[in-house]
């Protein structure tokens, strides 16, 4: 067992005492806060690049690389539930990716919520989030997963509604609550399921866990409803959570809501680490959802759950695209885009063989979508609170690192050539052109890339280009914690400080050149996880298929970026007021993309209203139920109590006092013998004598 | 009826008549010379059995009658030193008024 | 029952019922004096002479005078008002009627007869060697009980010393 193992519960483990040792400080310590939450992350990160370099020092082999160090719990029965660590490949990248992103957004919050006066709450919410998402991702055991995965579904309220004040934040943070609590119900029905069908929730556990092979092909052999294999069933049952949590549809709703929370809020947690969980939870149980008739001991891509999860995802990938080309919201805007994003990766999960596609993708899309809400973020400081596209333009001028960081996430998400999107986004549609089931998520996947090309262009030129800016006099934007100076004249923009713009810079690179470990010409990173050797080979790039798809998809990103600035490139768009491009040509379906397809609207007219008739018929019936039935009780209670003090005054006390009456009565009776005269006693004296003497006299007559 | 029954009937007649003073009279000396008289009765009682008794040379009767004269004489010496010292305390020798045993 | 037993009866019974009826305290004890003298003289009449003549000096001479001093000195002999007999005085008549009439019927039914004989003829040197003789303890216990007796009555009816 290598140190490394035996000391990995220490990553999440740090932030989380982190985080406590915030919450309990006495006053509110900004530097202290500040500083006790990145240093955890960075100890994270050190310890996570100690452990890549194991799992690197290890994989020279042909053998998948997983070490575990369990321990036990508690016991259940007769048998122990035991908790444990996880090492593999899958897990080393996340660490990396997670506490390295995790460490550059919490220096970027220093800056961005300097201003604010809860400070340190946000850092001890953060750090406490961050301590969830490494919890499930180093755990062994789905149970230990589980409770990361609340925690941070619990953080993600916290943070959410951290301007808990205002009535939308604390709206959306319930809806985020409730909506990913629904998915997390089938989450928990399927470790219930698992649990029942193989006895363990560790998922290696020396040939005993749920993902080695004797439980799973146990598991396809059973079957259930419909002739569904039992792991189908099952792993059906836990991407309801991983669709809750990725915000899959149609438990999306909560996504673009949630962005009214901070923005390095929406950076983390909604766009890199916190949504990619799901896309994390069916990559760890891939072999439970992968597992087929036809194929047992390969990464089957046949079985009925990969199916589902792929048609989800393409779905998700489509509307998250059609929508975000309506929205006027900056985070919207990007809070569409992750969901599309997300249906992507699960999209890639379901057509790749094995979880490394749809991984890849989740890691490079962490990096630039997390530069891009960071760059949404400096906007947004930079103009004043503001948030709206239409009120912004010629940012280009006035912010410029902000620019061409944002530009360098922008062509990174729309997978412009040898960007980082680029080549991840490729191998999703190089495995869905490869699918052997059918080709329409591929299809699904070009158009909804031209969309995603297409949206960001216009975004850009509504924020960006131009000649000038379209802000608003002394509007006040939705982030209301901002200077108050705008009140009088028109804010003009201005460039973030360093501690902003630093993190930023470094995301770029990332952006651009992190896509290099998994070209066609080398795919480390799909070997990696595979647990194959890698090999180099340049001539790979222009093998026919790869080379046609490479230059399919890369004429797809240039039509959608031509066609965004014909739109909004070409003529500058002059007031804030103008209809969008888009809205002039085609008003109506401009208006269902604006509102989502109506989904907010259908289910508050249907859910939410089922629900609250339910709540009525439970208030209902507590209140003259249960109630009754309490006040029936405690009515007879009473009425026992009034018969045992009647009895106890009328009939117990009545006949004590007459006996105590009685004796005293008699006492009295008897006292009046003693007058206290001598001669009264001397009579009485002479009366006995008399008697006795009697009765002596009668006794010897006889 | 024989001497020494006559002698017993006085006797006890003494005796009664002496009781009765003793239990009726208000006056505290009255009752100690009630008793008195009991005890003449029973000294009465003493000498007539030893004069028709058997043995009368033993003087048992008469011995009898001295020491019971003598102790009689002692105890009206006593009882009428109380009458006096209660008399000094409270002023009046009434025996009615005497009840603070009453209970 | 001869006549002087008779008449010597009547005046005990007379003086005694005169000790215990009277009014005037004086008069009880003169008349409670006069029961003593007829006693003593029942005495002689039965011939115990010693125990007669012991009867005068004691009780005529001591108790008689020793009563009339206690009703001088504690005022009862003057006129008062308080009534002479105790409250409920009916009781006390009827115990004491009682128990003459118990005894009385004691003495009648037990059938005791009296042997006739002489009377004995007693001098005072037998009863002065009994006293020595028989009966000496008695007679120191006697010394011991009148000295006891003495000296408790002087304690007792002695006028209590002003304490300061």
């Amino acid at each position: 067992m290598s140190w490394i193992v035996q000391n990995l519960w220490l990553i999440p483990a740090l932030p989380i005492v982190a985080a406590g040792v915030i919450a309990l400080a006495k006053r509110p310590q900004r530097k202290l806060a500040a500083s006790l939450a990145i240093g955890s992350m960075v100890i994270g990160f050190v310890l996570s690049a100690v452990a890549f370099a194991h799992v690197l020092s290890l994989g020279h082999g042909d053998s998948r690389i997983t070490e575990v160090a369990n321990i036990n719990w508690f016991q259940f029965g007769d048998q122990w539930v035991k908790l444990g660590v996880l090492l593999d490949p899958l897990t080393s990248v996340m660490l990396l990716m997670v506490t390295f992103v995790g460490t550059l957004i919490f220096i970027y919050s220093t800056g961005y919520m300097a201003d604010d006066e809860n400070f340190t709450r946000f850092f001890c919410f953060l750090a406490l989030f961050a301590g969830g998402m490494l919890t499930v991702v180093v755990s062994n055991s789905l149970l230990l997963l589980f409770m990361g995965w609340e925690v941070m579904g619990l953080t993600s309220y916290l943070l959410i509604g951290f301007w808990f004040h205002k009535p939308s934040a604390a709206a959306a943070a319930k809806k985020a609550f409730i909506v990913t609590r629904i998915g997390d119900l089938g989450f928990f029905l399927g470790m219930a399921w698992l649990y029942a069908q193989t006895g363990t929730l560790l998922f290696y556990d020396c040939g005993a866990g749920c993902l080695e092979h004797s439980a799973v092909t146990a598991m396809l052999v059973h079957t259930t409803v419909f002739g569904l294999s039992v792991s189908s069933g099952i792993a059906l049952l836990l991407f309801c959570g991983a669709a809750g949590k990725s915000g899959q549809v149609p438990l999306h709703v909560w996504l673009p809501d949630a962005m009214e929370g901070p923005t390095p809020v929406s950076a983390l947690i909604h766009a890199a680490t916190m949504v990619a969980a799901g896309v994390f939870l069916v990559a760890r149980l891939y072999w439970i959802f992968a597992i087929s008739p036809s194929a047992i001991d390969v990464a089957g891509i046949t079985s009925v759950a990969l199916q589902v999860v792929t048609w989800v995802g393409a779905i998700t990938a489509l509307y998250g695209s059609l929508v975000a080309v309506a929205q006027y919201d900056i985070k919207r805007i990007l809070a569409y885009s992750t969901v599309s994003q997300l249906g992507y990766m699960m999209m890639g999960l379901g057509v790749g063989n094995g979880p490394s596609v749809g991984m890849f993708h989740l890691i490079t899309h962490a990096f630039f979508k997390a530069l891009l809400f960071l760059g949404a973020g400096s906007i947004i400081h930079g103009c004043g609170g503001e948030q709206d596209i239409r009120r912004m333009g010629a940012l280009r001028g006035y912010m410029p690192i902000t620019f061409k960081t944002y530009a360098a996430g922008m062509l990174a998400l729309c997978g412009f050539p040898l960007f980082a999107g680029f080549w991840s986004k490729d191998a999703i549609l190089h495995a869905a052109f490869d699918y052997d089931i059918t080709r329409i998520p591929f299809y699904i996947g070009a158009f909804g890339a031209l969309l995603t090309a297409f949206y960001m262009t216009r975004q850009l030129c509504y924020m960006f280009i131009g000649a000038k800016h379209r802000g608003a006099p002394g509007h006040h934007g939705v982030h209301d914690d901002h200077e108050a100076e705008s009140l009088s004249h028109p804010h003009s923009p201005h460039e973030s400080p360093a501690t902003m713009t630093t993190p930023m810079l470094i995301l770029a690179a990332f952006a651009c050149l992190l896509g290099f470990i998994g070209t066609p010409a080398w795919e480390w990173f799909q070997n990696f996880l595979d647990g194959r050797p890698a090999t180099f080979s340049f001539g790979a790039l222009f093998e026919g298929k790869t080379a046609l798809l490479m230059a399919g998809s890369s004429i797809i990103v240039f039509a959608g970026i031509g066609l965004g600035w014909m739109l909004y490139g070409r003529k500058p768009i002059e007031s804030p007021d103008a209809p969008d491009a888009l809205e002039v040509i085609q008003p109506h379906i401009f208006r269902v993309l604006e509102n989502a397809f109506y989904i907010d609207a259908l289910y508050a007219a249907t859910i939410v209203r089922l629900n609250a008739a339910l709540a009525h018929i439970s208030a209902w019936f507590d209140r003259w139920v249960w109630n009754g039935v309490v006040q029936t009780i405690s009515y007879l209670v009473l009425g026992t109590a009034y018969v045992d003090s009647f009895i106890d005054n009328c009939a117990v006390n009545a006949a004590f006092d007459e006996g105590c009456t009685t004796v005293s009565r008699g006492g009295r009776m008897l006292s009046a013998l003693q007058a206290g005269r001598v001669q009264g006693y001397l009579r009485l004296l002479g009366l006995g004598f008399v008697v006795l003497v009697v009765i002596l006299l009668w006794g010897t007559k006889r | 009826m024989s001497p020494l029954t006559s002698y017993l009937l006085l006797s006890a007649m003494i005796f009664s008549i002496g009781l009765a003073g003793a239990l009726s009279r208000r006056n505290a000396i009255l009752v100690l010379s009630g008793i008195e008289l009991m005890l003449n009765a029973a000294n009465l009682n003493f000498i007539a059995f030893w004069r028709y008794g058997p043995n009368p040379a033993a003087l048992t009767g008469i011995m009898f009658t001295i020491f019971s004269i003598s102790i009689a004489a002692a105890e009206a010496a006593v009882g009428l030193g109380i009458i006096l010292a209660v008399y000094r305390h409270t002023r009046n020798t009434d025996l009615d008024q005497m009840n603070s045993m009453k209970g | 029952m001869t006549v002087t037993f008779l008449i010597l009866a009547a005046l005990t019974i007379i003086g005694a019922s005169a000790a215990m009826g009277l009014r005037n305290l004086i008069h009880c004890v003169l008349a409670l004096t006069l029961g003593f003298v007829g006693l003593a003289m029942l005495y002689l009449e039965l011939g115990a002479q010693f125990v007669g003549f012991t009867q005068i000096l004691v009780y005529v001479g001591a108790v008689a005078i020793l009563s009339v001093f206690a009703i001088m000195m504690t005022r009862s002999a003057g006129p008062h008002a308080e009534p002479a007999l105790s409250a409920s005085w009916i009781i006390g008549l009827v115990v004491a009627g009682a128990t003459f009439a118990v005894l009385a019927w004691a003495i009648l039914s037990s059938g005791i007869t009296a042997p006739a004989t002489e009377a004995p003829d007693v001098s005072v040197k037998q009863i002065g060697d009994a006293l020595m003789h028989s009966y000496a303890v008695p007679l120191e216990i006697m010394g011991l009980l009148l000295t006891a007796a003495l000296i408790g009555a002087v304690i007792i009816a002695m006028p209590q010393e002003k304490t300061p």
